[in-house]
């Protein structure tokens, strides 16, 4: 029994460094910088990567839902586009309101998302085509709309959400604290957040139990609009102009975070508060890597390696347990 | 004389012996039938045959070469040939370039396709069966299908031939064409395995028969000389040894579930009554139609006609939901593909089909759905540690009861158990045994589908026999018998 007791011990040794390993790579990471660089370890320069990070952070958390699911959403970086482009035509072109502006887009975003969410579940297409052909019309939309030529002067108060204050912390990031709470609240704590993992585990399973499986599907993919449209309207803010080109490749750096992050690509197995450390980890290289003067192109590299190696382990770890 | 020989062949598994010490001879030209209930051992020994298992012992001699285990290869260049339930074809690809599929005739680097099907065209003709060397796969019927496996088959030299429930999936045509294609292989000098639960073409078809139970050989017999009566009971004649615990009587005359006429999914007229406090068994062979009852009742399959009353009132349920609010459970058949959430705690698993009635405002009640798991962690003794461990980590048996106390906290008033003691071991048999009797003995009611003979008869108060999606006998408990059962069980 003593030996059944001592293997059960390091079992949990062994969960728990797979569960929080994320946030040694990432002290490491900072430990690296520290040293290597003089400017990395200062409060303006750690603010300034939480701030970086805070898109893709917010956006992030509807993405990990969709993986949980089993799924992926590639359609994340083009609503961010297309959110950018009419929020800032209605606001420009039309003179709307900011925040009724701000309501309008939001809702489309969450739309699309919907709309994903219903091909997927209903014509049981794969998640990566819906959501590429989604992709492909959501840019062509935001071009039609643009014309290409770039939007800009939006009113000043619109520009608080991306660059104001809450006392020494940027909005942005008060933004993207609040929604990984939410995110990490909906897994944690409602039924449906638990119907995500039944779901993305076993999916015959979740439907015997009487889970409404196609229901679930649609609110994943909504959230997913949604959050990715709430960090469409944070980087407009942030850029205080309206690009076609904004979002692209958005959607890479999201599935990057949230793999690094430990949700696994095959579905059903993630938490939100390791998400955070993915999407701190990118933020950290970005800017470390900016600091020491690597190229735009070896960052790629670097980036492309760190992903194939999230990846690695998770496929390692799941061929393990089954 | 002897072309295959299998020598005290004997397959252990953990837990289970398959095949024990099994010895059989195999003459050149004959139709052997192999028989048995379900889980007898003869897929294993097929497999053994065919090298995709090794035998723990004995040895195969084919035509006086011996062997002590095969392998694909070794069993397809001495003359095996396998025509399985599910078929090896390319659909997209033609007859011809099927049946020489991974050999294909070539004129310099160019496949030959005139020559393929020339040649295919020889064994059809030589069997007389009208197909289009050309035509493609897709574009044919299961029962063509087939023959062109068997066409494949013979171009590599099959001289033994092993047919796995060949005509089950064949319509009676297509069997009649089937049965003139064996007469003729066996004419030619092939020797035919024939495994098949049909009596009837097993005695029109084979000249002796090999009865198998519990991985034993009982006896081979010459067809000529045995009836179908003789044979059911070789197959069943086993004393029942388990016991099964004692339960009150508790069958009310209350009527809790009249299913009238259901069909759909496959199976067709379906009607019996189940009362409160029964336990009712559904016995029958793989395919029968058993499981897809069960999904019709649960919502879980499209219901084409019948009425399902329960409580006296009408219930059609169109989903899973429907039916557990309506008081249906259902402990599915394969557990890890439709029960288990393996990533997931006991905890979640066990709470999973009535999250939404222990939360409030969108969040889980965690206190009422820890209450619920160590409740039923005590009260139907999980081996854990904790209710925070992940299932994956338990025994099957243990699992097995997590999926129960999922659908024992949706209090059900029927509960449908889908093979509930599958390969798990005998405490927890008996463990599960009691909860049934504990659940029957409380008022609710329970339909027990399983192919363990002993056990359906064990724990039944009643037994519906069903085959080829029908019901076809019904019997009271004083009625019970295996090979009144098994009779039923492999009608045509």
């Amino acid at each position: 029994m003593g030996h059944l007791e001592n293997l059960k011990g390091t079992a949990n040794a062994v969960d728990f460094a797979k569960r929080n390993g994320i946030y040694v790579v990432l002290l490491v990471l900072i430990g690296f910088f520290s040293f290597a660089t003089e400017n990395f370890l200062v409060s303006n320069n750690l603010m300034n990567v939480a701030r970086q990070v805070s898109m893709l952070g917010i956006a992030s958390v509807g993405f990990a839902f969709v993986l949980l699911l089993g799924g992926i959403d590639l359609s994340v970086g083009s609503v961010i586009t297309l959110v950018n482009v009419v929020c800032g035509w209605f606001m420009v072109n039309q003179g709307m309101n900011p925040v009724l502006a701000i309501v309008l887009t939001v809702a489309m975003a969450t739309l699309i998302g919907f709309a994903n969410g219903w091909i997927i579940a209903n014509i049981q297409m794969p998640p990566l085509i819906v959501t590429l052909a989604m992709m492909i019309i959501i840019e062509g939309v935001a071009f039609l709309i643009s014309k290409g030529v770039p939007i800009y002067g939006f009113p000043e108060s619109f520009a608080v959400i991306g660059q104001g204050y809450l006392g020494p912390i940027p909005i942005p990031v008060v933004i993207m604290a609040v929604i990984m709470g939410i995110g990490a609240f909906i897994l944690n704590k409602t039924y449906f957040g638990r119907y995500f993992y039944a779901v993305g585990g076993n999916e015959e399973a979740a439907k015997l139990s009487g889970i409404k499986v196609k229901n679930v599907k649609y609110l994943v993919y909504s959230l997913s609009g949604l959050f990715a449209g709430i960090a469409g309207i944070v980087i407009l803010s942030r850029t205080n102009s309206a690009t076609s080109n904004v979002g692209e490749g958005f959607e890479l750096e999201i599935l990057t975070a949230c793999v690094l992050g430990g949700i696994s690509v095959t579905g059903g197995v993630g938490r939100i508060s390791n998400v955070v450390a993915g999407v701190l980890i990118l933020g950290v290289l970005s800017n470390g890597m900016v600091l020491l003067n690597v190229t735009e192109f070896t960052q790629m590299v670097i980036k492309g390696t760190v992903l194939l190696i999230a990846v690695a382990f998770d496929c390692m770890q799941h061929r393990k347990t089954s | 004389m002897n072309i295959l020989e299998l020598k005290n062949i004997t397959k252990k598994y953990p837990g289970v012996i398959a095949l024990n010490d099994v010895s059989i001879e195999f003459v050149k030209g004959e139709a052997h039938a192999l028989v048995g209930e379900n889980g007898a051992g003869k897929s294993t020994l097929i497999k053994s045959c065919t090298g995709a298992v090794m035998p723990n012992s004995g040895k195969i001699v084919i035509e006086g070469e011996e062997f002590t285990s095969l392998t694909p290869q070794l069993s397809e260049s001495h003359g095996i040939g396998v025509i399985y339930q599910e078929f090896n074809l390319v659909g997209e690809l033609s007859v011809a370039e099927n049946i020489f599929l991974g050999r294909a005739i070539r004129k310099g680097l160019v496949v030959d396709k005139k020559a393929m099907a020339r040649e295919a065209a020889k064994i059809f003709e030589q069997f007389n069966i009208d197909i289009d060397p050309n035509a493609l796969v897709s574009s044919l019927t299961v029962g063509y299908q087939q023959l062109v496996e068997i066409a494949k088959a013979l171009s590599q030299k099959a001289r033994i031939l092993i047919m796995d429930e060949p005509s089950a999936p064949l319509t009676s045509a297509e069997a009649e064409r089937l049965y003139e294609v064996v007469e003729k292989l066996k004419a030619s000098g092939v020797t035919i395995i024939y495994i098949s639960h049909r009596m009837e073409e097993i005695f029109r078809l084979t000249e002796r028969i090999t009865v198998l139970r519990d991985g034993q050989k009982i006896d081979t017999v010459k067809t000529s000389e045995t009836n179908m009566n003789d044979l059911v009971k070789l197959m069943v004649g086993r004393e029942l040894k388990e016991t099964y615990p004692q339960r009150k009587a508790c069958i009310s005359d209350e009527v809790l579930l009249d299913v009238k006429n259901l069909s759909g999914n496959g199976v067709s007229d379906i009607s019996f009554h189940i009362r409160k406090g029964e336990v009712l068994g559904f016995a029958g062979l793989i395919g029968a139609g058993r499981t897809e009852t069960a999904e019709l009742l649960f919502g879980a399959a499209k219901r084409t006609e019948g009425t399902v009353l329960l409580n006296g009132k009408e219930v059609s349920p169109k989903t899973p939901r429907e039916a557990i609010d309506s008081g249906i459970a259902l402990v599915p058949e394969d557990r890890k593909g439709k029960g288990a959430l393996m990533d997931m705690t006991i905890r979640s698993n066990t709470s999973m089909a009535v999250l939404e009635r222990i939360s409030k405002c969108f969040v889980i009640d965690a206190k009422e759905e820890r209450r619920l798991a160590e409740e039923y962690k005590q009260s139907i003794r999980i081996k854990t540690p904790s209710v925070e461990q992940k299932i994956k980590n338990l025994s099957g048996g243990n699992q097995q009861k997590v999926i129960i106390a999922r659908w024992l906290a949706s209090e059900p008033e029927l509960v449908i158990f889908d093979e509930p003691t599958r390969g798990i071991d005998v405490g927890a048999k008996s463990e599960i045994y009691t909860l049934v009797n504990a659940l029957v003995e409380d008022g609710k009611s329970v339909l027990m589908i399983s192919s363990e003979m002993e056990e359906v008869m064990g724990m039944s108060d009643r037994i519906v026999v069903l085959c080829d999606g029908k019901i076809s006998g019904s019997l009271d408990r004083k009625d019970f018998n295996q090979e009144t059962i098994m009779n039923f069980a492999s009608q045509k």
